[in-house]
């Protein structure tokens, strides 16, 4: 997930040098619902604004890994810890495809890691909250990724091919990640009082920053009509918040959990669901980093690259070698 | 699950439960320890690479261990010898149990326990006891990966800078005094040889000793005589690590008895 736009600032007006007509050409092949491929022309702040948004997207898979990689060694079957490894290792090879989705559009892994440890790039709001309990697991897969599904099916028909093919190959597995991840809280709603009490305290804990997910509410997000028409997105940040309170509540009744908003309620002349007011400051704190465990998560990745600097250096001397010891027998 | 109660009852049952014990606890006690590195590789490539061997050697354990329990006969599954035995009860061998330490000494455990892994089911794949013959030919698909791809990093790390070299010597040095418990004969092994059901320990050692050479020859590392062996793990006698190792795996299910997850 973790595609929403979380810059405050407008994106820059398109540069004045780009030549009309390309512009013209690219906005109604866009329109047109065609892909634009690497090597296609594309505006500047289209780039741009891509390399972002995919970029964002995979340091959230990969900074996703660490709150669920917390509990792989403390998994309390082994079917448990087999599907979670399992599901771990999909969020990792989500983050690959993504970073060379990225790469397409000309800025290497290394310079989005790096933009990623400096602070100047960001990732989904949801992983800077910790996992307390194993039913935290459960709520991830539940509530994490089924609001990441409900972000990235429309992103599948997205206008920029390499992203839009990714997200096939995600989408798929995002879905398997959501069953298991409800089918542990069902095991726990349905278990021992101490059970149905972590899976009650990880939807109490949970359920607001996964509606924080989809983003800040429209009227706050300043760049989503210029990205909808390039097709960079589908659907608004508040239409799909909507969406997922309304396919979610019914799963919590059915799991015999109350979801933490006493405004909840049926609306019957609408056909949704209303609800309360989301805390924007706690958003937007979390957003800069300030979130309950945001200095873990960073400190973890910028520990694993630092740490892991002497291998991949190790590794691109060997392949160094073992090229020069071919050319020299050719 | 027929040929199961038809081995357990021709067989010295004891034994073949020891066996299978030994068999299932080295996956599972590897598998917890390379999890450690899950979100936490050198690369991403690498990440997925291990998450893999941990998955695969879960998927080992689970087999091993439910099988164990049935050969048991006394109504506990995998689940129940994975996380409600103690340390003393563990059968796995000292070399799985080892700390990550740094990429290079997690990588000369795996290729270590990989490459022996691999002689032990080229012979438990013509097993006697069809279950094990079943498992081991599935497992053995996965563990020639294992065992490659090891090999590949103790080659790239040993012949790759001089931090490198001297990382991937420094984790072999961790690891030397655990190789020859792989190969040890006790009384369990003899039986379970004398029975056809896996091969004899100690007949692998002259083919590891042959891959040893030659991925050594190939990373440009020495291979010295090892040192003075440190055993017990096939008895329950672990190194002071294991305990820590259970006491995080086994803490859920230990603390919520009867609970389902």
């Amino acid at each position: 997930m973790y595609t929403t736009e979380l810059q405050k600032q407008p994106s820059k007006p398109v540069a004045a040098t780009e030549p009309q007509e390309l512009i013209d050409a690219f906005e109604a092949r866009v329109a047109a619902d065609e892909f634009i491929e690497p090597k296609d022309w594309m505006p500047a702040a289209y780039r741009r604004t891509l390399v972002r948004q995919i970029s964002q997207h995979a340091h959230s898979e990969i900074v996703g890994m660490l709150p669920e990689g917390n509990w792989i060694g403390r998994a309390p079957s082994l079917r448990r810890k087999a599907v979670l490894l399992a599901k771990v290792q999909d969020e990792g090879g989500h983050g690959l495809y993504l970073y060379a989705a990225a790469e397409t559009l000309g800025t290497s892994r290394e310079e989005m890691i790096e933009a990623l440890h400096t602070g100047k790039a960001k990732y989904s709001t949801i992983f800077n909250y910790p996992t307390l309990t194993w039913a935290d697991i459960g709520a991830i897969g539940w509530l994490v990724d089924g609001a990441a599904i409900m972000n990235q099916v429309p992103l599948q028909r997205t206008s920029y091919g390499p992203y839009a093919r990714a997200m096939v190959r995600v989408c798929k597995e995002e879905s398997f990640h959501q069953r298991q991840g409800y089918e542990i809280m069902m095991c726990m709603a349905n278990g021992t009082p101490e059970q149905k009490e972590m899976a009650q305290d990880a939807l109490d804990r949970w359920w607001w920053p996964s509606l924080m997910m989809f983003g800040p509410p429209d009227d706050e997000s300043p760049n989503t009509a210029q990205s909808m028409r390039w097709r960079i997105k589908r659907d608004t940040n508040d239409e799909l918040r909507q969406h997922f309170v309304d396919v979610t509540v019914p799963q919590a009744e059915f799991l015999g959990l109350k979801v933490p908003d006493p405004k909840l309620r049926f609306n019957e002349a609408t056909g949704h669901y209303q609800f309360g007011e989301i805390d924007w400051a706690e958003f937007w704190n979390v957003v800069k980093g300030e979130g309950p465990v945001a200095k873990e998560r960073m400190h973890d990745r910028v520990k694993a690259w630092d740490e892991g600097a002497w291998v991949r250096d190790a590794a691109a001397a060997h392949a160094a070698k073992q090229h020069s010891t071919r050319q020299a027998a050719e | 699950m027929t040929t199961a109660s038809s081995s357990a009852a021709s067989r010295p049952d004891p034994a073949l439960f020891d066996y299978l014990l030994r068999l299932g606890d080295d996956s599972l006690i590897l598998a917890q320890r390379l999890s450690e590195w899950c979100g936490h590789a050198p690369m991403i490539e690498v990440d997925l690479s291990m998450s893999n061997v941990a998955l695969d050697l879960v998927g080992q354990a689970m087999l091993f261990l439910d099988y164990a329990g049935q050969v048991e006969g006394k109504g506990r599954d995998g689940d129940k010898l994975a996380f409600h035995r103690d340390a003393l009860r563990f059968r796995n061998c000292l070399l799985v149990e080892q700390p990550n330490g740094d990429f290079g000494q997690t990588m000369a455990r795996q290729y270590l326990f990989s490459t022996w892994q691999r002689l032990l089911f080229q012979g438990l794949v013509k097993s006697t006891d069809a279950q094990i013959a079943g498992i081991a030919a599935k497992a053995l698909k996965e563990i020639e990966y294992h065992a490659d791809w090891s090999a590949e990093w103790v080659v790239r790390l040993g012949d790759g800078t001089p931090e490198s070299r001297e990382r991937m010597i420094n984790g072999f040095a961790w690891m030397w005094r655990f190789v020859d418990e792989l190969f040890q004969v006790d009384e369990i092994d003899a039986a379970v040889a004398k029975a056809g059901i896996g091969p004899a320990r100690d007949s692998l050692r002259s083919d590891f000793d042959a891959a040893l050479k030659s991925t050594f020859e190939a990373a440009t590392l020495p291979l010295t005589p090892l040192p003075a062996a440190v055993l017990g793990g096939r008895k329950g006698h672990h190194s002071e690590h294991l305990g820590h190792i259970l006491a995080e795996m086994q803490h859920l299910p230990r603390s919520y008895p009867g609970a389902v997850w």
